[in-house]
């Protein structure tokens, strides 16, 4: 049944039991001041799905991208996903896995999904095929950016710059 | 034993009108097809219905045989076209019981239709020269509701932002009832112009004007009445209803997309400054200043939807020939099977009335636990179309705390059997997210 390609068990498990959910103060320093902080809260104007994200970094590190939504089984357990693999990662390397998961998901079922890099977000290699979905798939992620780029880690040229 | 006697005079079960539903459904070719594998449920007809063949022969044997532009030529095809355009005019007129053609405005739909009024509202009140009627400013007021379609509500606050006037509304009931209990502060002397929604599209309520006409009236202010979801679904009569202007579109009453209708009042309509200017909307034109046409021309600057609007004007033939009467009655019988269907529903919330009395054949509700995102979804997987989300009227799903709801709307093509399948695929979305 198609049905299974989209709500894989991995996609309802993290809609079911989020992981990493809640909106948390940045931790503190060593030298006790919190680590830069950003948040960014997106709509989906279509279908009214909430999510904000905020990302801290400490350093060179997201110490912690924490979330908070309402929406649809695909958006809320995207942004579980997105917790689980970009908390604690070095910044370069969780924009690279963000470029992947942004690849995957514009690529009409037609990407396959790296798992090393991915990791559960390769279970929303079968969403890219339905287009009307990708929008949920992609809420958190997009969040993740503007709000990363408000802590001073963004890969927008103005911010780089 | 006792005896009921029935009232002399009172309707009876036989002398309601019917039709042969299965009949009717040959007649849409899109019925016959499938999704995903199933056979097509299609229970999305407030969003757009489908279109009988009877409508889609027009439509292709007007661009086949009777292609020209209308109002400017004076070849055969032009003439053809152009009778055929004013044709169709004359059928939406005697539809609504509009005492004249020329009372009907041709748009592109119903949001273009509102537009229309509020902006002539806005040219008026920018000139010394409008009419006072049409002429808004601070400390005027204009009434909507909180049941509104955002094309009934956007144009006015944009209205209200543009000339100072305050936007006001009637507040909705936990059954999905509009709260009149405010009527007569609500609508005042400082009000100049009211609209409202006829059948919300969200709630299925069908709102009884009677009484809001009759305050309207009191206070001298105009009266809009945004029919997109009813003049579909029931016979509509603008002298009976004693309204200013109406707003309905083709593609939701079996016609093409495009083409839409703003009735209103002929001496109102003469009142309305123009609103789009250019070609067939003017009278002389020098490069000084120009003169405009009368009323339907003057709000129909350039070619317009010509094959829509004959095809508009088949479908309203279409639904005719079946009768209004006959079509409100199916959907009345299909609304009360639906209701009752899904009651049985566990965790199943309706919102709008829970009875089929004052509401027509849409119903929104929520499934416990359960985005209307993933409810539409595995409903589509089996075929079954409805809609999810805030249905352009996000102060209704505010209003009853919900960020989205799904949907299922009925038409005069809609089977209880079809309703049994959304039924079973209910039980399916709950076996997916239990």
């Amino acid at each position: 049944m198609q049905l299974d390609q989209l709500y894989q068990e991995i996609i309802l498990d993290h809609y079911k039991r989020p992981h990493g959910r809640g909106l948390r103060e940045p931790a503190l320093s060593a030298d006790g001041a919190p680590h830069r902080s950003g948040e960014a809260h997106h709509v989906n104007p279509t279908c009214g799905d909430e999510v904000t994200i905020r990302v801290a970094v400490d350093g060179d590190r997201i110490s912690d991208v924490s979330y908070d939504g309402m929406g649809c089984s695909i958006s809320q357990a995207s942004a579980s996903v997105l917790h689980e693999l970009l908390r604690g990662r070095p910044v370069d390397a969780a924009f690279e896995v963000h470029e992947a998961f942004l690849e995957l998901m514009s690529g009409r079922g037609q990407v396959t999904p790296d798992e090393d890099v991915l990791g559960d977000g390769v279970a929303f290699a079968g969403v890219a095929r339905y287009p009307a979905r990708v929008k949920c798939a992609l809420l958190p992620w997009m969040a993740f950016k503007d709000a990363a780029a408000r802590a001073g880690v963004g890969v927008s040229p103005e911010v780089k710059a | 034993m006792t005896t009921i006697v029935i009232p002399e005079g009172m309707p009876q079960f036989d002398d309601v009108p019917r039709f042969d539903v299965e009949a009717v459904r040959a007649d849409f070719p899109i019925l016959s097809r499938e999704v995903n594998g199933h056979p097509l449920v299609y229970l999305d007809s407030a969003n757009t219905s489908h279109k009988p063949r009877q409508v889609l022969d027009v439509l292709r044997e007007h661009y086949e045989r009777h292609n020209g532009n209308v109002s400017r030529s004076v070849h055969t095809l032009g003439t053809e076209a152009t009778e055929a355009y004013e044709g169709a005019r004359a059928k939406i007129a005697a539809f609504i019981n509009a005492s004249s053609p020329d009372e009907v405005v041709f748009t592109k739909n119903s949001t273009e239709a509102i537009n229309l009024v509020a902006y002539a509202f806005s040219n008026a009140s920018a000139s010394a020269a409008g009419d006072p009627r049409f002429r808004l400013g601070p400390g005027d007021e204009v009434v909507i509701s909180e049941m509104e379609h955002h094309s009934n509500l956007v144009p006015w606050q944009l209205l209200c932002e543009r000339t100072g006037a305050t936007l006001r509304w009637f507040n909705v009931t936990d059954e999905g009832r509009l709260d009149e209990s405010n009527l007569d502060e609500l609508i005042n002397e400082r009000t100049k112009f009211v609209s409202l929604v006829h059948m919300s599209n969200i709630l299925g309520t069908v709102n009884a004007t009677s009484r809001i006409t009759e305050r309207v009236r009191e206070v001298g202010a105009l009266l809009m009445l945004d029919c997109s979801q009813s003049v579909p679904h029931m016979p509509m009569d603008v002298v009976d209803y004693d309204v200013d202007f109406i707003a309905f579109t083709g593609h939701k009453m079996c016609g093409p997309t495009g083409i839409g209708v703003l009735w209103g009042r002929a001496e109102l309509l003469a009142a309305m400054p123009p609103v789009l200017g250019g070609g067939s909307m003017i009278e002389t034109v020098a490069l000084t200043g120009s003169t405009f046409a009368p009323p339907p021309a003057r709000f129909e600057a350039g070619t317009p939807p010509i094959a829509e609007a004959v095809a508009l004007g088949a479908a309203v033939d279409y639904l005719s020939g079946i009768g209004m009467r006959a079509i409100q009655w199916h959907e009345k019988e299909i609304t009360a099977y639906a209701l009752d269907a899904l009651a049985t529903v566990p965790g199943l919330r309706i919102f709008g009335p829970t009875v089929p009395v004052g509401r027509g054949g849409t119903i929104s509700f929520a499934l416990e636990g359960i985005h209307p995102h993933d409810v539409g979804q595995v409903l589509d997987a089996q075929g079954i179309e409805v809609r999810v989300g805030h249905h352009c009227a996000r102060p209704v799903c505010v209003r009853y705390g919900v960020p989205a709801t799904t949907r299922a709307s009925f038409y005069l093509y809609t089977t209880t059997n079809e309703i049994d399948a959304l039924v079973r695929g209910l039980e399916q979305v709950r076996k997916v997210f239990a």
